[in-house]
Parts: structure tokens; C-alpha cells; sequence
């Protein structure tokens, strides 16, 4: 049970985390420092406060949460590999720290790179995976999971239509990295509308991933409506689904509107990252959905060990008698 | 599932962020054959000086908050910052660079003496500059406070140095005439700075004062043209023909001021 709450703290750690990193890019501050591992010459660690001012405070405060992240990920990684039966959660542990540690190294490499657009995303694009990859950990060490149910969901389509549906937020999540970090986040000026009308009247390519990203809004809201409407018709009585579910469809609502309003105010600051972290957990909650769907797949593995006190066997001597 | 399906989704993110582009810097272009060093006789040089003009009024320069840097607030405590975009005397445009972007011949030697640079109560000074190719930039921070120099060239090396303490100089040398000839700078600390440098391979350019008069002397006898950049009103072109000897000083420039904020 602990070790389920700790995993909680990570995931909840990694939502700052996201929040912190979105905060750099949307306020222009990704280059503010420009070294690193270092900070203006000062290890990351003794850097001081007081030169926590303008872009450097949202870029070195990432850094400093991102490596809290990672130590947080590191205690993770030890407490799985040391308490859990299970091999595939042991392993599952050292994926999340090996991703972080990639993160750490992408996050340097785009700051040392000026922020060329391909690493920069990917940097977006693995900060998602880690982040999924909290969230998995903590429903895998949660009590519905290990300790599992006599009668578990065994629905093929909602498997593949929940699937379908989580790599779909993924591909939008990088469509819209992308279009952050290409500076084409207000390539089209309007919404609903595109420059008045259905379609752009001329193409750029900054024009054109704002564009696969609008579309991409579309073919996630009927995926994701897709997903509910199945759930909800099929398995409204299974809390476990059912939640998860109608979660989804709020954060769905939530994500359009703060997209609007991302265009709307110009890309303000606070709006523009809500957006970024909206993002975030409409993928984990698309992915618990995935997950649970897939429970009767890990009927079978074995739960985490339930600790019992054994009676210690007394020591006979040769005789048999005590010793 | 398998935990490494994790995997997967992320190796695609490298696919599709590594078709999302991204943006290198030109590489330098090839050496051309030396051109003959230029020689310019003082016995022809002519002068060629007129003034930017700009028609209507300019949207007001947008204020500058300063908040996100107690030291730069004390820096400018009593003052009202604003940006610099629109800046000059009734009717006149300031801070254009002007510079003559054909008909020049021959090789200019880059001069040995520093332009500074310099970033004082969280300002770049000046705000519009030229400088030659090879021609060193020395920028100064004389602030107490952190600043990083950050240039956007498309031809040159981009470069982002750090200038933690008061005081710090750090010098740069563009080596290769800039395609779009002017180089933006900015710090990434004070989103509020900015700055334009003119990159050329050769000295005929000047900045605008105040009143939009600017002066290109020691220019051989004969035709050019001439371009104005102005950072948000764009470039204009004029064709002169300079005698020798002669101080033109109708080279004039208008630009029309946007309607709307700044």
C-alpha cells in the first residue's frame, strides 16, 4: 500500500513537473540559461536564489523539479526492484528511471542545441511516456489491481477501441509539440474558423501542423466519444471503467475549451500551459481506461506477495530433542 | 501488456519529431575567389546621406514591466520603460539601418577596433547596429544582474553566452556576410530585449538618429542601392548615383506608420 501511495506522489510529482516544463516554453524562457549540466557556471544544486529572476526562474526551476523527479523516480525504481514479485513492475521501474535519465539528457541536449524543433519534441514526447509510465505503475500497485477480481472485463472491442483511442491523444500530444515548438501555435488566428473559413487559403508548414493539429482534435474527440459511448452502454455498471470514462470526456471538454482560449488570448501564458497539462492527463486517463480493459490479459500474473509472519521452526538438537 | 510497448509510442515520437523539421543554420557558404581589395580614392569619394521619414502616427511603444527582475526595476526606478520600436522626432524614423545592398566591388578590410555592445539597466545600447564581417562585437553586461546574449543569425553560428556578473565582456566575431544581413539578439532572461545588428562585408551602412537624417560617407563615384530595414515596417530599396566628389543628401526613405497597437 505504500509503496502504491509513493507511486501516486511520482505521477502527482510529474504533473508539476509537465506544468514547470510547459511554463518554459510557453514564456519563451527555454534558453535563459544557456549552459548545462551547469547554471551560468554554478552547479545546478548551488546555483543561488536570488538570480532566480525572469526566464531563468521558470528553465532552472524545471531543472531543479526535474531533478527532483528523477530522485523521486530513482527511490521508485530501488522500492519496485526490492519489493516487488512481480518481474514485468521490476522492469516497468527501471524503464521509468531510464526514461527520465533520457529526458534529463534530451532536456540538456535541446538547451545546448538552441531548441532545434525535432529534439525539443521528442523532449515533449518523453516527458508523455514517462508520465504514462508513473501513472501505469500506480494503478499497477493499486489494491483493485493485485487484488484483482473474480470476474474481470473481457471486451475485445473496448480493448481495441480504448488502445486506438490512447495512441491517438498520444499522436496529438506530438502534433501539438511539434506546433509548439515550430512557433506555430498561432499560425491560424481563428476559431473555430480557419482564416474565416474550413481551410487555410495558402499552406506553410506552420500553417499546416496547426492545422493537422485542429484536425487532430476531431479525431480525438470521436475516439474518445466512441470510447465513453462503449463503456457507458456496455459496462456502466463497472466503476472501475465507467469513471475513468466519464473523466475522460471532461478533460476532453476541458482540453477544446482551453484550446480555444489558447487562440483566443493570444497564447496566454497560464492558458497556453493548462493546455500542455490537460494534454497530459487526458492521455494517463485514456491509458488507466486502456489498462483496465486489459486486466483479464494479466489474470494470472501473480499480485503483489501478501507478507505473513511464518512461525519460526524450532531447532532440534540430534536427538530430536530441543536444542 | 508488456512494459516495452512503452517503448514504442516513444521511438515513434522520435519518427514524427524528427519529421517536424527543424532549424539548422545554413551552413557558411563556400569561399568565392578573393575580390581585389578595394581601394577608395579620397580625391572621388562622395558622400550619400538623406533621412527616414516616417507618414501617420506610430502605434506607442508598447511599456516594458519589469517586475520579473528586482534589479532591473532599480535600475530604471523613476523611469517609464518602453520598447524601442518606433522612435524618432515628428515625422522622422530613428533606428533604421541603412546600408547600400548592391553595387558595391572589392574586398573591405574588416576593422580590428571592438563595437561594444552594451546591456545597461536591462537595455541592449544601441538598440540598432552595424558592424563588418570580422569585425569584433564586444558586449558588455553592466548590469547586477544576469544577462544572456542570444543571437538568431540564418547564415552565422547562432550563439547564447551567459553573462552572470557585472562587468563580464564577451567577445564575438560574425565571419560570413548575414543572408538577411540584419541579426536579431535577445535575452531569454528579460523577454523585453531585443536588438538588430547589420552583418556586411563592407562598412557602407548607418543607423538613423532621432531626427532620421544618416550619413554614408567615403562611397566611390558611382550606382547603388540603397536599402532601409526597419524592424517592424520592413525594407525599402532606392537607386543613387553618386559623381565624384558628391555629397548627395536626397536619399530619402517614408514609411507609412501601421494603424493599430504596437
Amino acid at each position: 500500500m505504500w509503496l502504491h501511495r509513493y507511486a501516486k506522489f511520482v505521477s502527482a510529482a510529474t504533473v508539476l513537473l509537465i506544468v514547470a516544463g510547459g511554463l518554459v516554453t510557453s514564456t519563451g524562457s527555454g534558453l535563459a540559461v544557456p549552459d548545462w549540466p551547469t547554471s551560468y557556471g554554478w552547479n545546478m544544486f548551488t546555483f543561488p536564489m536570488k538570480h532566480m529572476v525572469g526566464g531563468i526562474f521558470y528553465e532552472h526551476g524545471h531543472r531543479l523539479i526535474a531533478s527532483g523527479v528523477g530522485f523521486l523516480t530513482i527511490i521508485l525504481a530501488l522500492w519496485l526492484w526490492r519489493a516487488e514479485p512481480r518481474r514485468w513492475m521490476r522492469i516497468l521501474g527501471f524503464a521509468a528511471l531510464s526514461a527520465v535519465c533520457l529526458q534529463g539528457l534530451l532536456g540538456g541536449i535541446t538547451v545546448l542545441w538552441f531548441l532545434p524543433t525535432a529534439v525539443s519534441t521528442a523532449h515533449a514526447g518523453l516527458a508523455q511516456i514517462f508520465f504514462c509510465l508513473t501513472i501505469a505503475i500506480s494503478l499497477f500497485t493499486s489494491r483493485g489491481w493485485t487484488d484483482g477480481t473474480s470476474d474481470p472485463v473481457d471486451d475485445g472491442m473496448l480493448r481495441r477501441v480504448s488502445a486506438t483511442t490512447t495512441a491517438l491523444i498520444y499522436t496529438q500530444v506530438i502534433v501539438g509539440a511539434t506546433m509548439r515548438h515550430s512557433d506555430a501555435g498561432l499560425a491560424i488566428p481563428d476559431f473555430p474558423l480557419v482564416f474565416g473559413g474550413l481551410f487555410p487559403p495558402q499552406w506553410t508548414p506552420q500553417i499546416a501542423i496547426h492545422y493537422a493539429h485542429r484536425v487532430g482534435a476531431v479525431v480525438v474527440t470521436l475516439a474518445i466519444a466512441a470510447t465513453a459511448g462503449h463503456v457507458l452502454y456496455h459496462h456502466s455498471n463497472r466503476p472501475e471503467l465507467r469513471r475513468p470514462a466519464a473523466v475522460l470526456v471532461c478533460f476532453l471538454l476541458a482540453q477544446i475549451t482551453l484550446g480555444a482560449f489558447v487562440i483566443w488570448s493570444a497564447k496566454d501564458i497560464a492558458i497556453n500551459t493548462a493546455h500542455v497539462a490537460c494534454g497530459a492527463l487526458t492521455l494517463a486517463t485514456s491509458l488507466v481506461l486502456t489498462l483496465r480493459s486489459y486486466r483479464v490479459r494479466f489474470e494470472g500474473t501473480a499480485p503483489v506477495a501478501v507478507r505473513v509472519r511464518q512461525p519460526v521452526a524450532p531447532k532440534l538438537g540430534r536427538s530430536g530433542a530441543h536444542a | 501488456m508488456h512494459p516495452r510497448l512503452f517503448v514504442v509510442p516513444f521511438v515513434l515520437s522520435f519518427g514524427v519529431a524528427a519529421c517536424g523539421g527543424g532549424s539548422q543554420p545554413a551552413p557558411a557558404p563556400a569561399a568565392e575567389t578573393a575580390a581585389p581589395a578595394a581601394t577608395v580614392d579620397p580625391a572621388t569619394a562622395a558622400t550619400v546621406a538623406g533621412k527616414v521619414n516616417l507618414e501617420g502616427t506610430p502605434p506607442a511603444n508598447a511599456p516594458i514591466q519589469m517586475k520579473a527582475d528586482p534589479a532591473c526595476m532599480k535600475a530604471n526606478e523613476g523611469n517609464k520603460p518602453t520598447q524601442e520600436t518606433y522612435v524618432g522626432d515628428a515625422g522622422a524614423l530613428g533606428n533604421v539601418f541603412v546600408y547600400v545592398q548592391s553595387g558595391i566591388s572589392g574586398t573591405f578590410p574588416a576593422p580590428t577596433t571592438a563595437f561594444v555592445f552594451d546591456q545597461k539597466a536591462c537595455h541592449y545600447n544601441p538598440h540598432v547596429f552595424g558592424v563588418q564581417v570580422g569585425q569584433p562585437i564586444e558586449i558588455v553586461n553592466s548590469d547586477a544582474t544576469l544577462h544572456n546574449i542570444h543571437a538568431m543569425p540564418k547564415t552565422n553560428q547562432e550563439f547564447n553566452t551567459a553573462q552572470p556578473i557585472q562587468g563580464m565582456k564577451t567577445s564575438h566575431t560574425f565571419t560570413t556576410k548575414e543572408e538577411s544581413v540584419v541579426i536579431p539578439f535577445k535575452c531569454d532572461v528579460h523577454g523585453w530585449m531585443n536588438a538588430f545588428v547589420g552583418v556586411l562585408d563592407h562598412p557602407y551602412f548607418a543607423v538613423t538618429k532621432n531626427d532620421g537624417t544618416f550619413s554614408i560617407p567615403n562611397l566611390p563615384p558611382g550606382k547603388y542601392t540603397l536599402a532601409a530595414w526597419h524592424e517592424k515596417l520592413g525594407t525599402q530599396t532606392l537607386e543613387v548615383t553618386v559623381a565624384a566628389k558628391e555629397s548627395k543628401s536626397d536619399a530619402n526613405f517614408t514609411f507609412k506608420a501601421p494603424a493599430g497597437a504596437n
